[in-house]
């Protein structure tokens, strides 16, 4: 299996991702498609450790990571968005709109 | 070809078809709960593919934490938002749609692009003497040797979590 | 093979803990847990004593500071680097979180309301500092990328746990763009491990040499650390979750974001790009200038039609993030454009701290504002400052004409010596650009000024009420004036500590 298939796959999921965050208007959704990028980003990050042959598995170290990070992220960010679901009832990007978006 | 590297290939071959259709119902299904459940299936997906990498330990991880954990919290969200609330069932997008499409395009095409012209011929994958004493071993030798001061600062950043979230949580409006 | 690498059957080459180079950061991490252990088992302890026990750590992590002062070298397996920037923004961004701490203490309830901000706060404080100074310290990606997230994720919570919805919008907001822009950088960083095969910034810096490594991938992975960084420092056109966090966030916490992480953002931009990557700047000065030359511009043109002090304070921050991206650009080939941006952090940290303590003072001074936006900051509730109280507007005057850059004052020399490295490195056209963003900028500086003190106080006058008691801002505000007009005199010492800023340890 080429290195450039799992690269291009990986491009592929990050761009959904990123049309998530920008066309989704629920909060929680878009948080999804963050994670969705953050895990493009891990396929790149095992993919290149296996080919570069990293002795020091530092690709997959890293991968590691990246999933606590994700993970507490998510906690925060939901917490935020309960938060503003418990004042405004909805959780909405555009209908969040005290402050000019 | 030997026949390792076509079952590879075939896995491959299933897994990652599997992978862009459950990402691309994930950005454009309008229920959120349906999002959240092709996701999980996306991140199985991922977690084959992290064995065909020879990253046996990351795969186990995105399945417990990934696809386990953090799911099951954006689910648990979804449930308290309500499933029949109109913001987790109807989400209808407006002007921003076309605008995404084009931004999310245009940066796949570059990054494949990039891709295209500077990835190396790489032969295929084998971390055997990385992974001979197993892949749960040589990370967990990388991890508390090399990267030591990064888990202690990931300690840190969970309890900033852990403390956040109780914060943002515990406050009644 | 890597002697880490070999077979299990070798004992484990334990890592060698070098506790002094880490020094600050420990005293602050161990505050910040003391703190929440504090806000635990001590729920009813006063605010002035979770600020006294916050403002010891600061002390103690700044002495600590002072103690590794002449240290330079690698440590934890190349995880940080003891050098010049790791340095004098651990110094700046102590005196920061020592100004915010005070702000944070005083809070914006007044006498006999409860506090807005849960005691939490202040270990948060604590925390988003230690990743601050983290991020400025670390020289491998994968410690740049969790230092960031400590300070996000503690920014995120401090900006969200207040009562108002104002505020919480803000949380949102700058939690989903923040988000966002670190799956950026992240990607960026997978892209320079697979074209570099490490993550460590002196072995990217050793491959980046290299000119016959691999080009195309690694330059891929630079643009998208460049989306990543300039998202962090809300660079045009990246910029425009900005304003609106601003002008949501109480204002000790986006006094605290505009300062403090500008300078964690640049410290860590500075040895990415100018250290690490400095091997490809013919690749990369492209994109940061034309990010600087919209970053002045658009900055300084929005600014103008604002009329919310807070908005306009965000927007003359991201032009400002534009003269330091000029630092930035200049930074790969000449060494002053190094020490040139890190003194600019410096005075602007303190310019802007100050800036939003005046705001912060005024706002004190009208009714209560309705709950939903949040406190008072329109530019209205600045008429006639001047002669309600000429204090807060002297000192006001003082930010605005430093932030300006008029002479006798801080903010000239910090744009001077920046200008100056511009041209050494061969920008000048950049510096011109600089110099028209400067221009247009006085505008919105000085019409601040125009309303405090030549316009009539609308209203009754007799309808406002006391600001109260105001100890910990009016020592904040006294500190920050102080700083500003004291560098303006005499900036030779800064910039000579700067310089020693200069060599970057990858």
């Amino acid at each position: 299996m080429p290195l450039m298939y799992p690269l291009v796959f990986a491009a592929f999921l990050f761009s959904a991702g990123v049309y998530g965050v920008l066309a989704r208007r629920n909060a929680v959704m878009v948080l999804m498609s963050i994670e969705l990028m953050l895990n493009a980003v891990n396929v790149n990050l095992v993919a290149f450790n296996a080919y570069l042959r990293d002795e020091l598995v530092s690709g997959q170290v890293f991968a590691l990571f990246v999933i606590a990070v994700a993970a507490a992220e998510v906690g925060i960010g939901l917490a935020i968005v309960l938060l503003i679901f418990r004042n405004r009832e909805t959780v909405n990007i555009d209908e969040v709109d005290l402050l000019r978006w | 070809m030997t026949s390792s590297e076509q079952a590879e290939l075939i896995v491959f071959i299933i897994l990652a078809p599997l992978a862009v259709v459950t990402a691309l119902g994930m950005v454009l299904t309008r229920n959120a709960v349906y999002s959240a459940l092709l996701l999980v299936v996306n991140f199985f997906c991922l977690a084959g593919f992290y064995v065909l990498l020879e990253a046996q330990f990351v795969a186990a991880v995105q399945v417990i934490v990934y696809a386990g954990a953090i799911m099951v919290l954006f689910l648990f969200v979804l449930m308290l938002l309500g499933i029949g609330n109109e913001v987790v069932v109807k989400e209808q997008m407006r002007g921003q749609r076309p605008a995404a499409v084009l931004l999310a395009l245009g940066l796949l095409v570059a990054i494949v692009g990039a891709l295209a012209a500077g990835v190396f011929d790489a032969e295929p994958a084998s971390l055997a003497a990385a992974n001979e004493g197993g892949n749960v071993e040589a990370i967990g030798r990388i991890l508390f040797t090399r990267y030591t001061f990064a888990f202690e600062t990931a300690g840190i950043l969970l309890v900033v979590a852990a403390v956040g979230a109780l914060v943002l949580g515990k406050r009644q409006p | 093979m890597h002697p880490l690498a070999q077979a299990t059957t070798q004992p484990l080459p334990l890592p060698e803990v070098d506790w002094r180079a880490i020094a600050p950061e420990l005293a602050l991490a161990v505050a910040g847990v003391v703190l929440l252990l504090v806000v635990a088992f001590w729920p009813r302890a006063g605010r002035g004593v979770l600020a006294g026990l916050t403002l010891a750590g600061l002390a103690a992590a700044a002495a600590l500071t002072v103690w590794n002062w002449d240290l330079e070298r690698v440590a934890f397996e190349g995880a940080v680097s003891l050098d010049g920037i790791t340095r004098y923004a651990r110094a700046v961004l102590l005196a920061v979180g020592a100004l915010a701490t005070l702000m944070v203490a005083q809070g914006d309830s007044r006498e006999g309301e409860p506090d807005d901000s849960p005691p939490e706060v202040f270990p948060l404080l604590l925390f988003a500092l230690l990743g601050m100074v983290l991020l400025a310290a670390a020289s491998d990606l994968l410690v740049v990328f969790i230092a960031l997230e400590i300070l996000s994720l503690s920014l995120y919570v401090m900006a969200g746990e207040t009562r108002r919805l104002a505020a919480q919008e803000a949380a949102m907001k700058y939690f989903l763009l923040g988000a966002f822009s670190s799956a950026f950088l992240l990607y960026g960083i997978a892209l320079c491990y697979g074209a570099t095969g490490s993550t460590n910034l002196l072995e990217i810096a050793d491959a980046t040499g290299d000119p016959t490594a691999d080009g195309t991938l690694l330059l891929a992975g630079v643009g998208l650390l460049a989306v990543g960084f300039l998202f962090k420092v809300s660079a045009v056109p990246f910029h425009m979750w900005t304003p609106d966090v601003y002008q949501g966030t109480p204002t000790p916490v986006a006094a605290f974001m505009a300062a403090a992480t500008k300078v964690a953002g640049f410290a860590v931009f500075l040895r990415v790009f100018a250290g690490a990557l400095g091997g490809l700047v013919v690749s990369w000065r492209p994109v940061i200038a034309g990010a600087a030359v919209l970053t002045m511009l658009v900055g300084a043109a929005l600014a103008v039609v604002q009329t919310d002090l807070k908005r306009m304070l965000a927007y003359s921050s991201i032009s400002h993030a534009g003269y330091l991206l000029v630092g930035v650009a200049a930074a790969a080939t000449v060494p002053a454009g190094v020490s040139a941006s890190m003194f600019y952090l410096l005075t602007y940290a303190f310019m802007v701290m100050g800036a939003f303590m005046v705001v912060q003072y005024v706002s004190r001074l009208g009714p209560p504002d309705d709950d939903a936006i949040g406190e008072r900051s329109s530019l209205e509730d600045y008429r006639g400052l001047a002669r309600r109280h000429p204090w807060a507007a002297g000192l006001l005057a003082v930010f605005m004409l430093a932030l300006t850059g008029i002479p006798p004052l801080s903010g000239f020399w910090a744009k001077y010596y920046v200008f100056l490295a511009g041209i050494e490195a061969g920008l000048t056209w950049l510096v011109v650009v600089a110099v028209i963003s400067s221009v247009i900028s006085a505008f919105f500086y000085l019409r601040v000024l125009v309303v405090a003190y030549l316009q009539e106080p609308v209203g009754d006058p007799g309808a406002e009420t006391a600001p109260g008691r105001t100890p910990a801002l009016g020592v904040a505000l006294g500190l920050a004036g102080l700083l500003t007009v004291a560098i303006g005199l005499a900036p030779e010492a800064l910039i000579a500590a700067a310089r020693s800023a200069e060599r970057i340890l990858g």
